[in-house]
């Protein structure tokens, strides 16, 4: 699946890593949640960057206190019908402050890709290769944006309010 | 009224575009019908028996003349020249061609109309009040709140994937006539002892396979909180909710398993690391929603014009004024509710012809508004009494006259198994049928206001299970059979109706409702008891007895 990041389409430098395989020395790995939570001191001293693949039905509390150590997380879509990563998303990055990289993973089409850069997301492993090539254009479909998030965007009402002073002002 | 501003219209736009985009994939192949369905879905397009339906979201049962027109003209170009008001101040076109659907879209976007999210797992249209701004003793105009959750709910990034169907409804007045206690979120303005305006929060109402009546998660949440509140219920749901069947999805069975205090704590535990982040609005916020409402200019009119007096001498006019006109916040004016329950009518049915004259009476008598009641009817918000007797020749000429509102025969009903195809049953024949049988006013107007409500299957469109008489439509190899219950209601004090005794055949079902109507007029202490206030009073035994006694 090409790995959109940075608004186009990159190499992926990160191995997934099963759960029965051996870990590479070094290198950047992505590797499940029970696996991490397993070793995760040992496994966050490791050298080479690490990667958690977080699945949806379960609570991010547990990941709290190693996110400085995570390079990225990736949060799990099911089915691009299962919404549940959102709010995990949005919780990681609002509420505790994860600055790394938030991989949206599984079922990810382009019709999704503007809720997910409002909830945190800023990279994507798409299912279809024309909805990577999609990517650009795609995210600039919506230019008003009716709820805030950590995304930052203004929303609507404090537009609204904003032009309203600025008219005032003028007067 | 509200007006949209620019940014509104170009977030309609923009979503016509995608859309545009998105049939435009599916009729290529690239988008799969299952990629495909929850598209259209949160742009409200079903795939049903006979064709694409297509359901239009009227926020909070609010329409200019404009609007109305504009749906008239949707129904003649690209449907069968008629729509379907539905229970949940929406419209439905049951013909529509999927290739054309982006263009009604953008038809309807030029006057600020949309499909958004009217049906998907997501938030659905916010409903309100249809009297609300023009109910006496209101504690504010409530849809300054929907339109404040309009926008907040509107392609929500965290919310739009949600466990199932999310449905809000809102309400000022004491009295419910926006059935909050049967939605997901019910919202009640009212003031605190201390005399500030919030809202009681009511969660895990709802019909369907599992009927609940929404509980109290919340006494008072100010209005200040009010979206951080709902978001944090929200999040729970998103994170909690059952998705692994769908039958047990809704909110209303994580808030039954869990039991409403333990899900409270969860809310509160939510909320309290939130409530004062960029969901928490402060006064300027609702004042700039606020003023973008505008209200027509009263006159200073006498509370009984000329007009009015020299009318009453008129039979016919009286009746249809005691029956279809209600009392204005302002003297002089009257809110005029409008029937699209004529006797052997499909519930709820409008003609593009009758939608257009609707819309110039509106201009005429109403300061160019028009509402959308859960029942299924319109209504006039504005109307001056001395203009009543003009408007009532004109609406009778246009077939919206019928002095049934809230008596036996004003029926609310799903399209049924005529039209969806989630459906095990006929409804509309069924309502058609009642509404013969009540043709004559008097009867009916001495049995008194009696709600009955059909649905043709288990997903509960029509509320069966809130109507006083409640009718849904089961099937029993292969043929159509109807459950009847009693005693449900929708109101404030909101309750789910009683099954009688064994599913009745098509053929019986009319006679059926017969039967319990005439055991209430035997059995009722008093000519002004309600039938719902009989039926709490004795139970269901006495109309179970007369019902069967002789099947």
């Amino acid at each position: 699946m090409p790995l959109v990041k940075g608004g186009k389409i990159t190499a992926d430098t990160f191995v997934p890593v099963a759960d029965d395989a051996e870990l590479p020395g070094d290198g950047a790995i992505l590797i499940s949640a029970a696996r991490f939570l397993g070793d995760a001191e040992a496994l966050s001293r490791r050298a080479g960057k690490l990667g958690v693949v977080w699945p949806n039905n379960r609570d991010v509390d547990d990941l709290v206190p190693w996110l400085d150590r995570l390079a990225v997380v990736a949060l799990a879509f099911p089915s691009f019908r299962d919404g549940r990563a959102y709010s995990q998303a949005r919780v990681l990055r609002e509420r505790h402050g994860y600055r790394g990289e938030l991989r949206a993973t599984g079922q990810v089409l382009r019709d999704q890709f503007v809720f997910m850069l409002r909830a945190g997301f800023d990279a994507f492993e798409v299912k279809k290769e024309s909805d990577a090539e999609a990517f650009a254009a795609t995210v600039k479909r919506y230019s008003v944006f009716y709820q805030p998030t950590g995304d930052g965007r203004i929303t609507a009402l404090h537009r609204r309010m904003q032009l309203r002073h600025s008219e005032s002002a003028g007067q | 009224m509200y007006a949209y501003d620019e940014l509104d219209r170009t977030l309609i736009n923009e979503r016509v575009s995608e859309f545009r985009d998105q049939v435009k994939r599916r009729l290529s192949g690239e988008l799969t019908e299952d990629e495909f369905k929850m598209l259209r879905l949160q742009n409200g397009v079903y795939l049903q028996l006979h064709a694409y339906m297509f359901r239009v979201a009227i926020p909070y049962g609010t329409l200019s003349s404009v609007q109305l027109r504009r749906l008239a003209h949707v129904a003649r170009k690209y449907d069968r020249g008629y729509g379907h008001f539905t229970t949940r101040q929406n419209i439905q076109f049951n013909w529509i061609k999927l290739a054309e659907l982006p263009d009604a879209l953008a038809d309807l976007a030029e006057v600020g109309i949309h499909a958004m999210q009217t049906s998907g797992n997501n938030t659905r249209n916010v409903t309100s009040d249809q009297w609300a701004g023009v109910a006496p003793g209101e504690i504010e105009d409530p849809r300054i709140w929907s339109e404040l959750l309009r926008q907040y709910t509107t392609l929500h990034p965290e919310f739009s994937f949600l466990p199932r169907k999310f449905k809000f409804a809102i309400t000022a007045s004491a009295h419910d006539r926006a059935a909050i206690k049967v939605h997901d979120i019910g919202l009640r303005l009212h003031k605190n002892a201390e005399g500030e305006t919030g809202f009681e929060v009511l969660v895990g109402g709802g019909l369907g396979r599992t009927p609940f009546i929404g509980k109290t998660i919340k006494p008072f949440v100010h209005g200040h909180d009010l979206l951080s509140y709902v978001e944090a219920i929200l999040r729970v749901y998103n994170q909690y909710g059952r998705r692994d069947n769908i039958y047990k999805a809704r909110i209303k069975i994580l808030v039954h398993e869990l039991g409403i205090e333990k899900f409270a704590k969860e809310v509160e535990d939510e909320w309290l690391q939130m409530r004062d982040s960029a969901l928490a609005i402060d006064d300027a916020v609702i004042e700039d929603i606020r003023s973008r409402f505008s209200y027509p200019a009263y006159e200073k009119l006498p509370h009984m014009p000329e007009e009015l007096k020299k009318a009453a001498h008129d039979p016919l006019f009286e009746r249809w004024r005691k029956n279809s006109v209600f009392t204005h916040k302002v003297q002089g004016y009257s809110i005029v509710t409008l029937s699209l329950k004529p006797v052997g009518g499909p519930p709820g049915d409008a003609t593009a012809d009758q939608m257009d004259a609707i819309a110039d009476l509106a201009d005429q008598y109403s300061f160019g508004e028009i509402r959308v009641s859960h029942e299924q009817n319109l209504a006039l918000p504005h109307v001056a009494k001395r203009d009543l007797p003009a408007l009532w020749k004109a609406l009778d000429k246009i077939g919206v006259a019928t002095p049934n509102i809230n008596l036996v025969s004003d029926v609310i009903a799903c399209p049924g198994l005529d039209y969806c195809s989630l459906a095990n049953a006929r409804s509309i024949p069924i309502a058609q049928e009642l509404t013969r049988r009540f043709a004559n006013h008097d009867t009916a107007n001495l049995i008194g206001p009696l709600h009955i409500n059909i649905s043709g299957c288990i997903n509960a469109c029509g509320h069966h299970h809130v109507g006083h008489i409640g009718i849904l439509g089961v099937e029993k190899n292969g043929e159509e059979f109807y459950q009847i219950t009693i005693g449900g209601r929708a109101d404030e004090n909101a309750e789910v109706g009683t099954l009688i005794g064994p599913a009745v055949p098509y053929g019986e079902v009319a006679d059926v409702v017969e039967d319990i109507v005439e055991a209430y007029l035997a059995l009722r202490a008093r000519p002004d008891e309600l039938f719902i206030d009989t039926v709490k009073r004795l139970g269901v035994e006495p109309f179970r007895e007369r019902v069967y006694a002789t099947r």
